[in-house]
């Protein structure tokens, strides 16, 4: 029964992927397919020689850490709040986790009303809200700080919408930790805070590796929310949106296949140690 | 257990099959997913007819679908149908970016050899850098010949449009490019005059910021591009800024320096959120009264238009950008003729009727330009129209960057990393290193 999926998806993904690695080393630029062998001359250019692709790798970086950094922060902290059995902890999850169902263009759009930059007598939003509470102090150019910390703003709508993901992944990772053990910690004396530090935290390393690898791939390939943001301008630019720019408007192809490889690498670099360790887990059980 | 793997493979031969057969009738175009640049006017809303299957059907592809321009666009087909009853006229516009979606959507059927009858595109190096290297498109000087549009277009523009000696694209439009914005009544308040060179600007510039006023409203980043073709132009004279586009100016000199210098000056009195509003945004600044001038295109005729202001001494002036007096820095829309056309003959027919007087006249009051021809019927144009078509043809001209007459999208959008990457670090000599390595890479400096 596999056979036929197995045939679908070595032509649909991996004949793809030989086919881009291919692409990414030929010289076709221009609308007509040229498959001449040209090595890893695409892939040197961009690592070495390319300003542009240097500012994406610089701007990943910054994005990856704050919406990592905060998204199993606040996820874990949503997750204890809930843990503690608040009175309509159904309801809390739900609100927490809904955000999620919204694609990332509408939160793109929503946040660029919401993080309007604009000074003066034009100034809206959020903004707009906190000169209003006359919380002057906290009026700021959000996503247009200047680079690279303005794509640290970027992670804010992405926080929204994935933070009640993370949570939802730790708060299964504490349900599942059998009540025995905070039970035996309490009894000797542990306070909460010890329980939670002691106990729970070590317990959900599993858990956090999940939502550090899912998150991962996700801030990685990150290009519809920064395009409904703030559209294509180089201060937010990253690996995804440059590889639709000089596949589509350049006819570079041989660029925007070397950038896809790139990508790939760099999720597989995440994801496939990940797997290893996940099976290899499996099998000690 | 058997019969249901049988199934399975026939299903899976059946989606291959589906997947690599060439389509061999005309289709609707699909949306492309991700439509992005979602604070374009164009945006707005994806227009597709069904095709009819008939060998009538002319399938025309563009990326007309808000506003003025769609509407211009249906005026010029009932030109095609009066004159062409026998065909079909099938719209395939595909929305989104200025094109950008839609040029994505005609490369993949480019790719399948299955191009539509004719498609829009910016007449110049934008068609003749992607679309003419690669052979797919038909020369269209017997057509220039047959309608005698040698001698209603302007001589200067048929080199444009032409290469290594054939005509390539029918021009329906024009747009100029360097035009400075703003509301005569707002400049008498703020006590100054248009500027008229760039150092003349820096003087009424340092007034206006003294009074709270940006002096220069700016957008997002193809705005800035925009600018700076426009700075290019004014800094130097016509014949070098052509030479920037076929190799006999050196984008190291000190031309090309001077006019990075004054762009840096520039920036400094434009709006700190330039990178986060629309054109027309930007436009909007002036009309409110917080910005004095505004550089942009004559399509924000049409803005100012629709914001209830008119071309004169109580609406909405304008005058060439400082330093370009006398010069019309042009764009235009184009129909070109593909390779394999479907329906080839229908698609000449079409071309006829974007070349000709009547459909010319039918479209551009309603788009709100100016006719490529110049014997355009003076009594269907507004004031802003009537300067412009006076000045298209006494003027000299010069092709636009931004908006793809001088430069292939491959050089373009090296120039366009350059500006992005200059916007953050305000380095004048990388970027004048870069759009060295820029013109060497994909220009005309190989």
């Amino acid at each position: 029964m596999v056979a036929p999926s197995a045939i679908l998806i070595g032509i649909f993904v991996y004949g793809f992927i030989a086919w881009s690695l291919r692409v990414s080393m030929s010289d076709w630029q221009g609308l007509i397919p040229s498959y001449n062998f040209t090595g890893l001359d695409n892939f040197a250019h961009l690592l070495f020689n390319d300003r542009r692709f240097r500012v994406d790798i610089r701007n990943t970086a910054v994005f990856s850490v704050a919406f990592l950094g905060g998204a199993t922060t606040l996820g874990l902290l949503l997750a204890i709040m809930l843990d503690r059995k608040l009175p309509a902890e159904t309801f809390f999850r739900n609100v927490f986790l809904f955000p999620m169902a919204v694609s990332f263009i509408v939160t793109g759009v929503a946040w660029r009303w919401l993080m309007n930059p604009a000074l003066g007598v034009r100034v809206s939003g959020l903004n707009l809200l906190f000169e209003r509470l006359g919380l002057d102090f906290l009026i700021n150019q959000w996503h247009m700080t200047s680079p690279p910390w303005g794509m640290a703003f970027v992670a804010i709508p992405a926080l929204w919408q994935m933070s009640g993901f993370a949570m939802a992944i730790f708060l299964a990772g504490m349900r599942s930790i059998p009540e025995e053990l905070r039970e035996a910690a309490r009894v000797d004396g542990a306070s909460e805070l010890q329980v939670y530090r002691r106990v729970i935290l070590p317990l959900l390393r599993p858990a956090a590796l999940s939502v550090v690898i899912i998150l991962g791939h996700i801030s990685l390939k990150i290009f519809d929310l920064i395009i409904a943001l703030s559209g294509r301008q180089l201060a937010l630019d990253v690996p995804a949106i440059y590889m639709w720019t000089t596949t589509f408007d350049a006819n570079n192809f041989n660029r925007g296949a070397a950038i896809g490889i790139l990508l790939l690498l760099s999720v597989a670099v995440l994801v496939v140690p990940y797997l290893w360790y996940a099976r290899r887990q499996e099998a000690e059980l | 257990m058997k019969t249901l793997r049988m199934l399975a493979v026939a299903v899976s031969l059946l989606l291959l099959a589906g997947a690599c057969g060439q389509p061999d009738e005309i289709e609707p175009v699909e949306p492309p997913e991700d439509a992005p640049a979602l604070d374009d006017p164009e945006a707005a809303e994806y227009d597709v007819f069904e095709a009819p299957a008939e060998e009538e059907a002319v399938e025309v592809f563009t990326w007309w679908t808000a506003g003025g321009e769609a509407e211009g666009l249906e005026a010029m087909v009932e030109v095609f149908a009066d004159r062409y009853p026998e065909y079909t006229f099938v719209n395939a516009a595909v929305a989104g970016g200025a094109g950008t979606a839609a040029r994505a959507v005609l490369a993949s059927r480019l790719a399948a050899e299955d191009p539509p009858s004719s498609w829009q595109g910016h007449a110049g190096q934008e068609l003749i850098g992607t679309y003419v290297v690669a052979g797919q498109l038909e020369p269209l000087n017997f057509l220039f010949e047959e309608e005698g549009w040698l001698e209603v277009f302007p001589d200067a523009i048929i080199p444009q449009i032409s290469h290594e000696g054939n005509i390539y694209s029918v021009p329906v439009n024009i747009h100029r490019a360097n035009i400075l914005w703003y509301l005569p009544e707002q400049l008498d308040e703020f006590g100054v005059d248009v500027p008229t060179t760039w150092d003349e600007f820096f003087t009424v510039a340092d007034e206006l910021e003294a009074q709270g006023v940006i002096p220069l409203a700016l957008g997002e980043q193809w705005t800035l591009m925009h600018l700076f073709e426009t700075v290019l132009l004014g800094t130097m004279d016509v014949s070098t800024y052509d030479g920037l586009w076929d190799g006999s100016t050196d984008w190291g000199g000190p031309e090309v320096a001077e006019a990075i210098e004054v762009l840096d000056r520039v920036l400094d009195y434009t709006n700190p959120d330039a990178p986060t509003l629309s054109w027309d945004q930007a436009t909007q600044l002036v009309i409110d009264g917080e910005a004095a001038f505004n550089i942009m295109g004559d399509w924000a005729a049409g803005y100012f238009g629709a914001q209830g202001l008119e071309p004169s001494a109580g609406g909405y002036g304008w005058a060439p950008v400082p330093g370009t007096d006398g010069v019309f820095q042009w764009l235009s829309d184009s129909f070109a003729l593909p390779v394999n056309a479907h329906n080839r003959e229908g698609a000449i027919a079409w071309l006829r009727v974007a070349g000709s007087r009547e459909g010319q006249d039918a479209f551009n009051p309603i788009k709100g330009s100016i006719p490529a021809r110049m014997d355009g019927d003076r009594s269907l144009y507004d004031d802003y129209l009537l300067s412009a078509m006076d000045d298209w043809e006494s003027d000299e001209l010069a092709g636009s960057l931004a908006h793809g007459t001088v430069a292939s999208d491959a050089f373009k959008a090296e120039i366009d990393t350059a500006l992005g990457l200059f916007l953050a670090d305000r380095d004048g000599d990388t970027l004048q290193d870069e759009l060295v390595n820029a013109c060497e890479a994909a220009g005309p400096c190989e």
